[in-house]
């Protein structure tokens, strides 16, 4: 008895100073019709009171989201604490789905105001998305006024001018419309068209032409982000396409061996991707984000082992037989896969992106670059500009261009042939891990994930031209910009279908790739 | 005519033939606890083996004597069974699922009638050609430039397999109207009798045999011509066979479409036995699976192919049952040791080596694998 007697006086104080302090900056009679029994009249005061735009203002909405605004006993309308016990004879006042939404629009409304930049923003574009409630229109207005980012003010005035489509004067609306033709994307390209379409809602000439316009200037400009969007993605798999075939172009295309197992040492890169990240989460956690560093060397000397052992043990007895190196690497790839799904299970692994490489730059209005995709476009050409150095500026590189023009020459001047045939196949399969690593950022890594690769790596290294590297390189970002180019018209499967019959065509036409090696070696 | 076979090997074929027969004669005969009784699913099983190893054979044809590496045959087994799957497909009639006169797939996809390419294959005849037509055409379109341009080796090996990746896509899309990734199942009759009443099965299973025996005796009579002889130059020296006079592509064009014309007919025969196809069949794996039959045999014999099959696929069975996990693990060694230690195959290890004495050293050889 005594307790609840208590309780009930906290609740009486809290109430109290409660329904004293926070609403006392809003009206009243602006609160009142959030009691009453008007649909209609409710929703419009959720708006008026979204309107006002002040932290008084949210807190009230929010109360009524959290079904802690009351209707006291003696008519007031106050909040309480959500886990406040509810005072005598209060009745909380009931908030229906219309309700709801209306309070949530309200309240992102109201987001316009806050201090932080991302904060405005995400609200600026939150109410793009949707129709602008009147109400709001004053608020958007105000939100302009302040507003310094430049970002957040483009969006407030799209905003205003999707609002001033239902102006009274003619000026007003077609301004709004050119502004609009100026700065819309394809989400305002909805409004000008119904206007457009229905001759009731628009009569006025001048302003009918300026939406035509308008919608013009809209699809014109859409047409171009998508092409830049198109561009860009043909270079980030083409990228892709190259880290993938960089490690054959030099053990298929260098030393004519065809290693089918080439997708699977891709695997074994990524794989210990996965397995650097495993162990800076259990050891270093707090230089997670650093691990994509260590795991480039490791999955190199990784991958690079296995090709040396490879060469050692299998593919060295069978020089100049090209047919039993494919069957007897393709061997290899089954036993390396099944070895790495005994391992490590056949479901794939996780390999997260670190923070840095997650999100993206958003060029030309709306299109989004994702980070990784650049990060790895950066990779690739470092990489190939590497291997290029490597070859054509070092001793080693020198060597083993000797011992492929000329084997037994190179031999009799002193190079060690063999030698440098396990170095090379171990510098292809090396590179090939690397390129695991780039696609572990990209991709599902599982034991299946070579598999995907091989036959792209393969076309790649054969319409570049054998021996090729400039070739290689030409004929990945050949690829990737035709296989995207081609995906918006055709769909994913066919453009890769087309691209498939293009290569054999093409390899019809010329059997020594882009960049034939002239002279007498052919053949 | 030179006899394809000698006396003992003719005998020979006739005790394998005859026992080959019995097989399931003994399973419709005998009831299931009779001692001699073979039960349902060997059957199936050698029926299965009979139609790998008439692809073996056929890529034998061109990779053991001509030289000419495809690493695209499963497209052509895939083809012939599709052909052959469609006349399956309608034959079901308005027993499928859905109770519809299309096939089950094209009423899930909201399709009204069948596609223009769906023509006529109510009739068993006419998918029968398409069985022989479509994969031929397809191998003489795609040999004739491949040849006329001069690409083999391992470029040839590569585009075949593109091709076939490039075919799997296609056939792996359901508007392609052939069943997406599921293909062709749950086949009710062929000809008017049930698919799964055994003595539908036994009569499988003969007209199977008989293929495998036709395609030897084919194949046999091809490389022990003149022309075998002439594709045996392509393999060991093209160029010196074009400076003689030859010219190879006509050779080439007609191994390598006959090849995948046997190919698809065992795809054919192979499709009512198991009941599906799928575009998994085409996959790049499966192709160069088929090769590793005929080398672990011993490629440039024909019988090889024949028991590399068998063998290579008995031992599939056992392991995918006994130890599954290791399957892979011996197929990749079998590859491995095969290409490293056995370069002729299970034959070669009972064969004597014999110094090579010009043309006659390969029929030799044959004869007495034969």
């Amino acid at each position: 008895m005594m307790y609840s007697a208590v309780r009930r006086l906290l609740a009486g104080i809290a109430l109290y100073l409660l329904a004293g302090a926070a609403p006392a900056a809003i009206a009243p009679a602006m609160l009142q019709p959030l009691a009453g029994d008007d649909p209609d009249a409710r929703v419009a005061a959720v708006a008026a009171i979204g309107a006002l735009g002040t932290p008084e203002a949210a807190d009230v909405l929010r109360a009524l989201k959290d079904d802690a605004l009351y209707l006291l006993p003696d008519g007031r309308v106050a909040s309480l604490a959500p886990s406040a016990p509810a005072p005598e004879g209060a009745s909380v006042i009931v908030v229906n789905n219309r309700l709801r939404a209306a309070i949530e629009t309200a309240l992102s409304g109201m987001d316009l105001l806050a201090p932080g930049t991302a904060q405005r923003l995400a609200a600026a574009r939150a109410l793009l998305g949707q129709e602008l409630d009147p109400a709001q229109v004053a608020l958007v207005q105000r939100a302009l006024q302040g507003e310094q980012d430049g970002q957040v003010r483009s969006a407030l005035q799209l905003l205003q001018a999707l609002a001033s489509l239902q102006a009274p004067q003619a000026d007003e609306r077609a301004a709004a419309a050119r502004q609009l033709g100026e700065l819309g994307g394809n989400a305002q390209r909805a409004p000008l068209q119904a206007r457009l379409e229905q001759p009731s809602a628009e009569s006025d000439a001048a302003v009918r032409l300026a939406l035509t316009d308008a919608v013009k200037a809209i699809d014109a400009r859409q047409a171009r982000t998508e092409l830049v969007g198109n561009l860009f993605y043909g270079v980030s798999l083409a990228s892709v396409l190259l880290l993938a075939a960089l490690g054959l172009a030099i053990t298929f295309g260098l030393m004519g061996i065809i290693n089918m197992a080439h997708g699977e040492l891709l695997m074994i890169g990524a794989y210990t991707t996965y397995l650097v990240q495993s162990l800076f989460r259990h050891y270093l956690p707090q230089a997670v984000e650093l691990y994509l560093l260590a795991a480039l060397p490791a999955a190199f000397a990784v991958a690079a082992l296995v090709g040396m052992a490879l060469e050692r043990t299998v593919i060295r007895w069978l020089y100049g037989r090209p047919l039993e190196t494919l069957l007897a690497t393709w061997g290899i790839s089954l036993v390396l896969m099944q070895a790495v799904r005994t391992l490590f299970g056949a479901q794939n692994v996780e390999v997260a992106n670190p923070a840095w490489m997650s999100g993206g730059m958003t060029v030309l209005g709306s299109l989004v670059l994702p980070y990784n995709r650049i990060a790895i476009i950066v990779f690739a050409v470092l990489v190939t500009a590497g291997v290029w150095l490597l070859l054509n500026g070092t001793r080693l590189g020198l060597f083993v261009r000797a011992v492929m023009q000329n084997r037994r020459m190179a031999g009799c001047v002193g190079v060690p042939t063999g030698r440098i045939d396990m170095l090379t196949f171990g510098l292809g399969s090396g590179i090939a891990g690397l390129g695991g690593v780039a696609l572990s950022q990209l991709g599902n890594v599982g034991p299946d994930l070579g598999q995907s690769y091989i036959i792209d790596s393969f076309m790649v290294v054969v319409l570049g031209g054998v021996g090729q590297l400039a070739g290689t390189v030409i004929a990945a970002l050949g690829l990737g910009e035709a296989n995207k180019l081609l995906e918006p018209v055709a769909g994913a499967v066919l453009a890769k279908i087309a691209i498939l019959a293009f290569i054999i065509i093409f390899i019809q036409r010329r059997p020594q790739g882009l960049f034939a090696v002239k002279g007498r070696s052919v053949e | 005519m030179n006899k394809l076979f000698s006396r003992r090997a003719w005998c020979a074929l006739a005790c394998l033939v005859v026992l080959a027969a019995l097989l399931p004669a003994c399973n419709l005969a005998f009831a299931p606890e009779h001692a001699l009784h073979v039960p349902d699913y060997l059957v199936g099983l050698a029926g299965k083996f009979m139609c790998y190893a008439m692809a073996a054979l056929a890529l034998d044809l061109v990779w053991g004597y001509t030289g000419i590496l495809s690493l695209g045959h499963g497209l052509f087994f895939a083809l012939g069974g599709y052909a052959h799957g469609m006349y399956l497909m309608r034959a079901i009639g308005r027993d499928g699922v859905y109770q519809s006169a299309l096939p089950d797939f094209m009423v899930f996809l909201d399709w009204k009638e069948l596609p223009w390419y769906w023509a006529m294959t109510d009739s068993f005849w006419y998918c029968l050609a398409l069985v022989v037509l479509v994969p031929g055409a397809l191998a003489f379109v795609f040999g004739y430039f491949a040849f006329r341009s001069r690409i083999k080796g391992v470029y040839f090996s590569i585009i075949t397999q593109a091709l076939t990746y490039a075919f799997m896509l296609l056939f792996f899309r359901n508007d392609t109207g052939f069943g997406g990734n599921n293909g062709f199942t749950d086949f009710k009759r062929i000809l008017g009798y049930s698919i799964t009443a055994p003595a539908t099965k036994a009569v499988l299973y003969l007209a199977t045999l008989g293929g495998l025996v036709g395609a030897l005796l084919l194949c046999r009579w091809i490389v022990a011509s003149r022309l075998g002889r002439v594709l045996q130059a392509v393999r060991d020296s093209e160029a010196r066979l074009m400076f003689i006079g030859y010219n190879p592509l006509w050779f080439k064009l007609f191994v390598w479409t006959l090849s995948a014309v046997l190919c698809a007919i065992a795809g054919a025969l192979y499709v009512p036995q198991v009941g599906i196809i799928n575009p998994s069949e085409m996959s790049p794996a499966n192709s160069i699976e088929m090769v590793v039959w005929v080398a672990v045999g011993g490629r440039g014999t024909l019988l090889g192919a024949i028991l590399g099959a068998f063998a290579v696929n008995g031992l599939k069975s056992w392991f995918t049952a006994a130890f599954p996990d290791l399957w892979l693990f011996a197929l990749g060694l079998l590859f491995i040791l095969v290409t490293l230690l056995m370069q002729k195959g299970l034959l070669g290890l009972r064969l004597p080596r014999r110094p090579r004495r010009a043309a006659a050293a390969p029929r030799q050889e044959l004869e007495e694998v034969a």
